[in-house]
């Protein structure tokens, strides 16, 4: 039997493939990436060793900190709203909506599957000032108010990329955190119910700590995804105005490939990989700390 | 997915029966105790209120929820236009004319059906040629995808030998690194190797990038499999290849459509890879070709532009709408990847 199982041609011949692909695409290119960091220059004109004076440069950059500071800031924002609306949808699916709830947790999640660049151009025409007014500007002007250069200024652009992005995941993480509620034990929220919990109370004791792995799971794959952000912003607003809303992941494809600087780019992409480890590692750790004390 | 009412059924259908007599009783003495004890398996399928009261007060009570769920009400059909108008909007505006765009304020209906924008779009935008970049594209990555993918989950979960778990863990890091991280020696390999100029550094960039996410995927779909499955086919003389290919994978025919769900939806949306490794115009993929056409035609020319964006919304809106509940499965299953 374990003869069988422990053939090892068939080993070599069934895992082989994918791990041959997986380590020229992915694994050798990383490591060689990581090597591009100590190097100036690119493919076409030549490296020249420069030792840490990339990562130096990195620290002295003004638009690569400005990038790293609109990361950090995008996805704490995103991931803040995106967990917290997903969990109150998740909450109404559970408690409050019965009969209807499959079609409006389908209605909800379809966005999702929807191509970003499509729904980032979508939304540019959405929030138009000029030369034609769009919905959002039409209902302002309906309100009496002016219409909104929404494009013109960092912070409008930057609350519209967040309002895009929440528009798209918010059904994803609702029906990721709903299927957490659902597992709750219907005798244990029936007992509280009996010694007199309810609404928030119920929500709060109860289903808040029961929940407590799934929203700490949906946590770290919302920082990770938008930490990475990248298709969004550049169908919506390209970085702009100026590299205000230039996420690091933009920065690192602009210096790459439009100014050709592959060792300054690679490191760029260090940065924002120890940046995702690094928040991951952080989110890990505070929460293990609150379960030994809880 | 599991319903609300089955994830308890064990101890609910205990309580059912327990509860048959107090139901009976229910109707003569509506007191609060017994709807509770009964309620217990019920209560959230029926909310809690299957005890009769007299008419009025029932009605009352009926009046005085309506109206305390009003504003939970009013904040769900906000949402749910929030999530349809801009879809409603964008395919009604699709059938506009330049004009329409400029003169008539934006919840003024087309008026007229016209495909003229639809035509434009593919003929002079050249959407049919992105599009038909993305299907040689996606497709042969997506099927090399699966079959390399569920074969080395098979190695990995069914199979013993040394050293597995840390090939496992080899796939899983690469779901967390950034997509950055690959691009710039992949751009040097392919242009050592002259492929810059082709699709094929689109094929073999996705074929890399969707392997871990679908071994580890798989290996997970394989575990759930007893093992005792595959001892009892080794038993009766089933070799390696004949136990992966009849027995492993009609067992996880499911898991593979999902994940090929899943990875079709990751590859068919991509923007990144095909900005990086598509330098000329009639290479591009549907996403890169989109995000280009509005720079073609900038502010001018709103209607193709509409026309565009409708085609490659509504495409994959299509298929939502047949396999949702598989879609919905798979993609919060992937989740890892985020």
């Amino acid at each position: 039997m374990n003869k069988v199982l422990g053939d090892r041609r068939a080993i070599f011949l069934l895992l082989g493939p994918a791990l041959l692909v997986y380590t020229v695409v992915m694994l050798v290119p990383i490591f060689w990436s990581m090597g591009y960091t100590v190097f100036d220059g690119n493919a076409l004109t030549g490296f020249t060793f420069v030792g840490l004076d990339n990562f130096a440069k990195f620290f002295g950059d003004p638009t690569a900190l400005s990038a790293t500071w609109f990361t950090i800031r995008y996805a704490i924002i995103l991931t803040v709203l995106q967990v917290g609306f997903g969990y109150l949808l998740a909450l109404l699916y559970t408690f409050r909506i019965k009969r209807a709830s499959s079609l409006i947790r389908t209605i909800f999640f379809f966005p999702v599957v929807l191509p970003t660049v499509g729904v980032g151009l979508l939304f540019q025409k959405l929030f138009e000032a000029a030369p034609t007014t769009g919905p959002v500007n039409g209902f302002l002007n309906f309100l009496g108010a002016p219409s909104v250069d929404w494009f013109g200024y960092a912070d409008s652009s930057f609350w519209v990329v967040i309002l895009l992005d929440l528009w798209r995941s918010m059904g994803f993480y609702a029906i990721l955190l709903y299927a957490g509620l659902v597992d709750i034990p219907e005798e244990l929220l029936e007992s509280a119910r009996i010694d007199g919990a309810s609404g928030w109370k119920l929500v709060r004791s109860i289903v808040l700590p029961l929940s407590l792995p799934v929203l700490l799971s949906s946590l770290i794959f919302s920082i990770n995804g938008t930490l990475k952000v990248f298709d969004t912003i550049v169908a919506l607003t390209n970085g702009g105005p100026g590299n205000t809303t230039t996420p690091l992941t933009l920065y690192m494809f602009q210096t790459s490939f439009s100014y050709g600087e592959y060792g300054y780019g690679s490191t760029i992409a260090m940065m924002l990989t120890i940046l995702c480890l690094l928040v991951t590692l952080l989110i890990f750790r505070s929460t293990r700390r609150d379960l030994t004390k809880g | 997915m599991t319903t609300a009412s089955g994830s308890s059924s064990a101890p609910s259908a205990a309580s059912t029966l327990a509860s048959g007599p107090a139901r009976g009783n229910a109707p003569t003495s509506p007191s609060s105790s017994t709807s509770s004890s009964a309620g217990r398996g019920d209560s959230r399928a029926r909310g809690g209120s299957f005890t009769r009261r007299p008419d009025r007060s029932r009605r009352s009570r009926k009046v005085r929820r309506f109206f305390g769920r009003l504003p939970l009400n009013i904040v769900i059909v906000l949402l749910l236009v929030a999530v349809i108008y801009p879809i409603l909007w964008l395919i009604l505006s699709s059938f506009k004319t330049q004009l329409e765009f400029l003169n008539e304020p934006f919840w003024s209906l087309p008026a007229s059906w016209s495909f003229d924008n639809y035509t434009t779009a593919f003929v002079d935008g050249g959407l049919g040629r992105y599009i038909l970049n993305s299907v040689l594209v996606v497709f042969p990555s997506l099927a090399v995808i699966l079959i390399l993918g569920t074969a080395a989950g098979f190695v990995l979960e069914v199979m013993v030998w040394k050293g597995r778990s840390i090939v496992l863990l080899g796939f899983l890091a690469g779901v967390m690194v950034p997509a950055q991280m690959i691009l710039l020696p992949l751009f040097t390999i392919y242009f050592k190797l002259h492929l810059t100029g082709t699709l094929w550094p689109l094929f073999f960039t996705y074929i890399g990038i969707g392997m871990p996410l679908t071994v580890f995927m798989m290996a997970t779909f394989f575990r759930a499999i007893p093992r005792d499955v595959f001892e009892a086919a080794t038993i009766d003389g089933a070799n390696i290849f004949r136990l992966f290919w009849q027995i492993g994978l009609p067992l996880v025919r499911n898991a593979l459509f999902t994940i090929g769900l899943v990875q079709f939806f990751f590859l068919w949306n991509d923007l990144l890879i095909a900005l990086t490794f598509t330098n000329s115009q009639n290479l591009r993929t549907i996403q890169a070709g989109l995000l280009n056409f509005t720079g073609q035609y900038g502010a001018v020319q709103y209607g193709p532009t509409f026309a565009g964006i409708a085609v490659s919304v509504v495409g994959t809106l299509v298929i939502y709408l047949f396999l949702n509940q598989q879609i919905m499965k798979g993609l919060t299953a992937g989740s890892v990847k985020g």
